[in-house]
Formats: structure tokens, C-alpha cells, sequence
């Protein structure tokens, strides 16, 4: 991981606000991301944590505040000053997003190869036996058969669809990657597997990462970073161990306290 | 030949009233000044049902006037049912002159098929859509789709050709064969053979497409780029056949398959009936000279 | 005299417990000590007294309430811990400060080899990188009596005493400047408590800074250069 030797951080939130109506689902919110960081973004229900990830991924334009990217090809870019088409292919190449149900972020009715090479495509890449083969490669990387290529992710258990919507989104080498609970609803050695994978990539690939999560125990695992949220606001932050081993802030000390002993 | 149905004087030249032709022209002058674009409009009750040529049949009666000399073909064959009461309307609704003869023709009504002959300048040939939007099966949702032709992003047809390779070898589709229209929009050009794709690429003719049932209209000028989406190891290609026509003896054109009896004895004759009659007319003229049989085809 | 690698000031941590109605719970006052490069300096004190929260103030676990922990004090590299951005404390503890805790946070699937190996593959993606690096964690599982056939299995199968060698190798493999031993011989035999007595020396000898809290007296005496009670809030050097 290059971590210090970016002179300039990857994202860069300040002053993120988001009504719906008049309640105010985020406020407040500001933080930098360095290039292979991995930030968790830890609260209860209704905390704002997945409205906040949506915002920074360039999905819903906040009611105030930026959002600004370094991206490869242009530099720092505010996500929501340029035009829409730029901020979807941009989402395309740079940015990925794991979505929390695997069917959000795949197309169910189309063959997993397809799938994970889809990017390409749109990208312009039309040799097929190329896009095969750079299908069989990511599918192994995921740890799911290339045999299975062909089949839907209709035929897929859970764990093999989120191993995919990994897959598809790391296949143009993001530099950012935003997971929206990506092992929730997944068996424990299902989740384990998962988790080592988004370990190993992350370190491999030289990744960021925004992770929402409720489980702090996968927060311990992947993230380096971490903020809490309540209500919208950012309580507490801090290196995750920092904030896990030693809350401040009344509402991490719950957080904290609640998790069941294993 | 039976004779042409009269004109009915209790409605209006071509069925549809002045405002809706005017309508659907603003219509075709968008389509045609962005080419390969879906324009929507307000398609109008026919009185047929949806699914037997609304969209065409709009069209067609927003361009024709009484000097138009229109033929209607359906699958290549002038005398199919559809084909056939088509024809009858717009005798009826306009009292316009009628042909199978597609080089005397100014305007051609088509479902399924473009003709063999080639088209010339000042023709218009319009086609009858089922399904205007070529990434339908794989996007439903129309504000996605409609986002997606505004910004380029083609990608999910590739997915659509690269599934057919995957799952069977090569692209299936052999028919609504979808193309790039001008370098700029993705377009589905109704359900004709894919071996009609490439004569819709710099035709002299100018080229609209009608879809009722879904409202929209789309065109092709004349002398407009339209190639057919592929993949470098997988390119375009179009159907051949082993035989000719078992009637006219042509090895270009496009050949329907008929059974002849119950043994399964079958021959391949044009689909184009114009193109067919045409060739076995000249082909009998050949057998017999006569200065007389120069004028045959006129 | 050279400079000290590691300065702590005035360092305060008191908990405050939200919701046992804001009870207050201080654990250190005022602790100044100061570390140099080749010293041992072993913390004293009773159970309780706040050795282990110093070590988890000097790797910015811990959160101090008052005064500072500084890195290299007084040069350009200067670093007070709880003013430095979180980068430059994930810098530090990659480069500069390692710490020996007193239990292996097992992750799960992850290979013994691995784990030990993976502090000297960061920043690096080659596979020749890789390879030596599982090379060397071979050699320091090798020195802590770990069987060769345990190597491909993840420690969270292993006995207690095989996960703390697991976690001392994976501490101490990369050289880093500073060192922290939080009771590192803990759940370790005679054989291999004198092994890490061993790995403390060369750490000395290459010049590490090293604090460590013992809780066997004779293993305290044989790594320390120094010995410092917490107990004597503000009053050692």
C-alpha cells in the first residue's frame, strides 16, 4: 500500500448534507480518503451510513457540501459538477460498488462471464475471445469456478453472487470501491471467505475502500479507518482499533458494548 | 386482378386528418435530422389492431399524396393477407395508384423484408416495428434505456451479442439485427433478415420506421453510415444458401424454404415476389427475342 | 547521548464511561519517560496499574486525555501522536513503531506462513517479494518451535502458546525502530520465553527503542536495560 506517498488525497468529502423532505438524513459529514485506506462507516439503522455512501459514489447529488475525486485521466474532479454522462463512465473505470443484495448490483439474467467483462465492453473492448479470457481470470480471483462462466448468477448461492459483483466491478482496476454491507445475509464461513478475499484484493490491487457495515467485527477486519454515525452525524472517528479498543463518544461506547462475546 | 376498391368519400385523404399527418411529419422531420433516434408521437387508434402494422401504416398516411404510387409487401410477397388489406386501405382512404413493381413505386410499406432491387433516390420505404428499442430484452426500463442511448453507452448490446456466442457458438440473431446508425445511435431495424442489414448502409433511399403499439418513429437518410454490430473475432455475416431459386434461378437473393409435399420435398424460392416475376419474365423474354419484350418490364 | 526515538509527556488517560452514569476512570497521570535507541526499558507495577494502557498510548490504541507521546522529538521527523492525521499514524506503526500484543487476533482462512509473512509483503506485489517473505516467516516460526506442518494452517486452531509465538513473529519480523512487548512470554515455556529473551537482544543490538511489560521477574531482568514503575506517576525519567 502506497500510503503516504500520494500527495493528494483520493476523495475528499466536506460538508455532505442530504434532506429527504425535511428530515435531514446526513449532516455535517466531512473526511479525506487516502489511496488503499479502507474506511468503515459503522451505526445503527437510519444513522444515514448507506444514504452517505450513496452520495460519495456519485449516485444522489447531496443538498450541500462536495465530493471531489482524484481520478486517474483528469485529476481532482467534483463529482457532481460535471456533466452525468462523465460521472458514469467515470463510475465505470474508477469507482466500483458493491451493492448489499447482489441482484442490485448484477444483471441476473445474463451469464457471469458477461457480466464481469460488461465494463470492458462498454469501455470498447470487442475481441471475444479476449473478454473470455479476461472473464476466466477474474472469476479465479473471486475463487469461483471458470467452468461456470456461462451459467446466470440465478444459479449462484449468495456468497458466489457478491465473489461476482466483486469481480465485475475490480475488472477496470478502480482505485476506489464503495461496499455497501456486503456480507450481510451471508453464512459465517461464507462471510469468512468473502472477507479474506476483500482483504487480500484490497491490499493486492492497492484499493480504497468506503464500507458500511453494522458488524464491527468485519469493520476490525478490513477497515483501517473508521467513523461512526448517529443520526446523520459523524460522532466519533478514528483508526478502527482506536475506536473500537477505546470509544469516547457515548453512543460508540453502545456500539461497542452491544457486540455478543464469541 | 380484381378491381381496386373505390375511394370512400366519408373519410379523410389517407384516413388520418390534417392535424395528426402534420403531427407525425414534425415527427419524421426529427427522426430524420437525428438519424437512428426513437422520436416519440402520438400514434393514433388504426383500425386494426396493434401488432399488424399501426406504425407503418401512420407513417405512410402522413407522407402519401394522391400522384404517390405506394406498393406494400410483407415478407417480401405483395399478396399476403397483411400485405393485401394494407394496400386496400389506402386505395380506399386515397385513392392512390398501386404496384408491385418496387422500381415504380415512391413509396414502399414493408414489413419483414427490403426489397432486392435496389432502391433510388426520391424512393421512401417504411417498415413496420414491433419493438423500436434494441436493448429491450435485456433493459425493460425505458428511462433506462433512454438514458443510455443520450449518453452512449452501448455496452449491454455487446452483452446481448456476446451471450448468443456463449451460449451457441455465434451470434443467433439472424433477424431485427441491431446496428449503429451514423456512428451515434443504436438502432433496431425491425425484424427483417439479417442479410437485408447491409443494403439499409448508404441507401439512396430514405428509410422510416414506424412503431405503434409503442409510439415511436425513426429514420435513416439517404447516403447514411449503418453497420451492423459485431465482434472483431466474431464479425458480421450474412445467410447463403446452397441452392438458387427454384423459379427464377437467382443465387443473391433471400430464400424462403417451401415444403411441397408430405414427403418433406422442399425447394427455396425469393422471398421477394416482385424480384422473382421480374427475373422469370426476363429470363422467358431471353428464351424468346422480340423487340415487343423490350418494353415487358416497364 | 543521542536523542530520544521516543518521548512521552505529562501523559494522562482517564475512561469515562457514558452509560455507567459518566463514571470516571483514570488510569495514568502525568507519566513522563523518555527512550533511546538500544534501550530496554521495562515498565513495573501492579495488576491494573496501567503498564498495558501505556503501551496502548504509545501505538495510538489508546487516546491520550493530557500530555504527549512524540516521536522523535526535536528533529524533522518530529511526530505527536494525537495531533498526527491517520495516514501518518498508519505510516508510523507500518515503519516505526511494531508492538507485540498480548493475544493473536486470528483471521480467519489466512495461513500461519502468511500471517507472519505479511508485514514484509506490504507495498510490495511481486511474486518474488512474496516468496521470500514466506521465506523468512519460515526462519522466525522455525526459531519459535512452530512444527513446518502447522505453517499452512490459520492459527485459530492452534494452542494459546502457539498463537502468542504466531503473534511475536509476526511483530518483531519486520525491524521496525520502535518496539512494544505487551507480556509477550505470557503463555510460553521455559524454551521458548528464553527464545524471545533472545529476539529482544537483537532488537537492542540493531538499535531498537524498546518498552515491554514482563510479568515474569526473570525475564524482566534478562532483557532490561532500565526499569521504570508506573506507579511513580511523573517522577522517572
Amino acid at each position: 500500500m502506497q500510503m503516504h506517498d500520494a500527495a493528494e488525497p483520493l476523495l475528499r468529502v466536506r460538508g455532505l448534507r442530504r434532506l429527504y423532505g425535511r428530515r435531514v438524513a446526513i449532516d455535517e459529514v466531512s473526511f479525506d480518503l487516502w489511496p488503499g485506506e479502507v474506511l468503515a462507516v459503522v451505526g445503527e439503522s437510519g444513522s444515514g451510513k448507506t444514504t452517505l455512501l450513496h452520495s460519495i459514489a456519485g449516485h444522489h447529488a447531496p443538498d450541500a457540501g462536495s465530493v471531489s475525486f482524484n481520478a486517474r485521466e483528469h485529476g481532482h474532479v467534483d463529482l457532481y459538477s460535471m456533466p452525468e454522462g462523465r460521472r458514469r463512465a467515470l463510475a465505470r473505470t474508477d469507482l466500483g460498488f458493491v451493492h448489499q443484495n447482489a441482484a442490485d448490483g448484477l444483471r441476473m439474467n445474463v451469464s457471469a462471464g458477461a457480466n464481469v467483462v460488461e465494463r470492458l465492453m462498454s469501455l470498447g473492448q470487442h475481441n471475444y475471445g479476449n473478454l473470455r479470457a479476461q472473464a476466466a481470470e477474474w472469476l479465479e480471483r473471486v475463487e469461483i469456478d471458470p467452468l461456470r462462466m456461462d451459467d446466470t448468477p440465478l444459479t449462484f448461492s449468495g456468497g458466489m453472487r457478491q465473489r461476482l459483483q466483486i469481480a465485475r466491478n475490480l475488472i477496470t482496476l478502480p482505485r476506489l470501491m464503495f461496499l455497501d454491507e456486503p456480507t450481510s445475509g451471508l453464512d459465517v464461513s461464507v462471510q469468512a471467505r468473502l472477507l479474506d478475499l476483500l482483504r487480500q484484493l484490497t491490499r493486492q490491487l492497492g484499493l480504497a475502500a468506503v464500507l458500511v457495515t453494522h458488524d464491527l467485527a468485519v469493520a476490525r477486519l478490513l477497515a483501517h479507518r473508521m467513523i461512526v454515525m448517529q443520526k446523520g452525524r459523524v460522532v466519533e472517528s478514528g483508526l478502527t482499533d482506536q475506536v473500537l479498543d477505546d470509544p469516547e463518544h457515548a453512543y460508540s461506547q453502545l456500539l461497542v458494548s452491544s457486540v455478543l462475546p464469541t | 386482378m380484381s378491381t381496386a376498391p373505390a375511394r370512400d368519400s366519408h373519410v379523410n385523404f389517407a384516413y388520418l386528418d390534417e392535424h395528426t399527418k402534420r403531427m407525425i411529419r414534425r415527427a419524421i422531420l426529427k427522426a430524420v435530422c437525428i438519424p437512428g433516434y426513437q422520436v416519440a408521437f402520438g400514434s393514433r387508434e388504426m383500425p386494426l389492431p396493434y401488432g399488424w402494422g399501426t406504425g407503418g401504416i401512420q407513417v405512410t398516411a402522413a407522407l402519401l399524396g394522391p400522384r404517390d404510387v405506394l406498393k406494400v409487401i410483407d415478407q417480401g410477397s405483395d399478396d399476403t393477407v397483411n400485405a393485401v388489406n394494407i394496400r386496400r386501405f389506402f386505395q380506399r382512404t386515397a385513392g392512390v395508384e398501386v404496384t408491385t413493381r418496387t422500381q415504380r413505386a415512391d413509396v414502399i410499406q414493408t414489413r419483414h423484408r427490403i426489397p432486392e432491387t435496389p432502391l433510388r433516390e426520391g424512393q421512401i420505404i417504411v417498415y413496420q416495428v414491433p419493438v423500436p428499442e434494441p436493448m429491450q430484452r435485456l433493459e425493460p426500463r425505458e428511462a433506462e434505456t433512454r438514458k443510455l442511448h443520450g449518453l452512449a453507452e452501448y455496452g449491454l448490446m455487446h452483452v446481448k451479442l456476446y451471450e448468443d456466442i456463449a451460449r451457441l457458438g455465434h451470434i443467433a440473431t439472424t433477424y431485427d439485427y441491431p446496428v449503429l446508425v451514423n456512428d451515434r445511435y443504436v438502432m433496431a431495424p425491425s425484424p427483417i433478415p439479417k442479410f437485408d442489414n447491409p443494403k439499409m448502409h448508404m441507401n439512396p433511399a430514405l428509410q422510416i420506421f414506424g412503431a405503434g403499439r409503442e409510439k415511436r418513429i425513426y429514420a435513416v437518410p439517404p447516403y447514411t453510415p449503418v453497420e451492423s454490430l459485431a465482434f472483431e473475432d466474431h464479425p458480421f455475416s450474412v445467410q447463403k444458401w446452397d441452392h438458387p431459386c427454384a423459379l427464377c434461378g437467382a443465387t443473391d437473393s433471400f430464400l424462403d424454404e417451401v415444403i411441397t409435399d408430405d414427403r418433406g420435398t422442399r425447394m427455396f424460392v425469393c422471398s421477394d415476389s416482385d424480384y422473382c416475376n421480374t427475373r422469370q419474365e426476363r429470363r422467358q423474354n431471353e428464351a424468346v427475342p422480340d423487340k415487343e419484350n423490350i418494353h415487358a418490364d416497364a | 547521548m543521542s536523542s530520544p526515538v521516543l518521548q512521552i509527556e505529562n501523559l494522562g488517560k482517564r475512561f469515562t464511561l457514558h452509560h455507567q452514569q459518566r463514571a470516571q476512570l483514570p488510569v495514568l497521570d502525568d507519566v513522563n519517560l523518555s527512550v533511546r535507541a538500544g534501550e530496554c526499558v521495562v515498565i513495573d507495577g501492579a495488576s491494573g496499574a496501567g503498564k498495558s494502557t501505556l503501551l496502548k498510548l504509545v501505538y495510538a490504541n489508546y487516546r491520550p486525555t493530557s500530555g504527549r507521546v512524540v516521536l522523535y522529538p526535536g528533529t524533522s521527523q518530529e511526530l505527536d501522536l494525537a495531533k498526527a492525521p491517520e495516514r501518518t499514524l498508519l505510516a508510523a506503526r507500518r515503519d516505526v513503531i511494531g508492538y507485540v500484543s498480548q493475544f493473536l487476533r486470528a483471521i480467519p482462512r489466512v495461513p500461519a506462513l502468511d500471517v507472519v509473512a505479511e508485514p514484509l509483503m506490504e507495498g510490495s506485489t511481486g511474486g518474488e517479494a512474496a516468496a521470500a517473505a514466506r521465506e523468512e516467516a519460515g526462519r522466525w516460526l522455525e526459531r519459535l518451535r512452530i512444527p513446518s506442518r502447522l505453517w499452512q494452517l490459520p492459527p485459530a486452531t492452534f494452542s494459546g502458546g502457539e498463537q502468542q509465538r504466531v503473534n511475536i513473529a509476526r511483530s518483531m519480523i519486520k525491524p521496525r525502530p520502535i518496539l512494544l512487548l505487551d507480556e509477550p512470554t505470557a503463555s510460553l515455556d521455559a524454551a521458548n520465553s528464553r527464545t524471545v529473551v533472545e529476539l529482544v537482544h537483537e532488537a537492542r543490538e540493531r538499535g531498537a527503542a524498546i518498552v515491554g511489560v514482563f510479568h515474569d521477574p526473570e525475564i524482566a531482568a534478562a532483557v532490561a536495560t532500565r526499569r521504570v514503575a508506573v506507579s511513580q506517576f511523573g517522577r522517572n525519567a
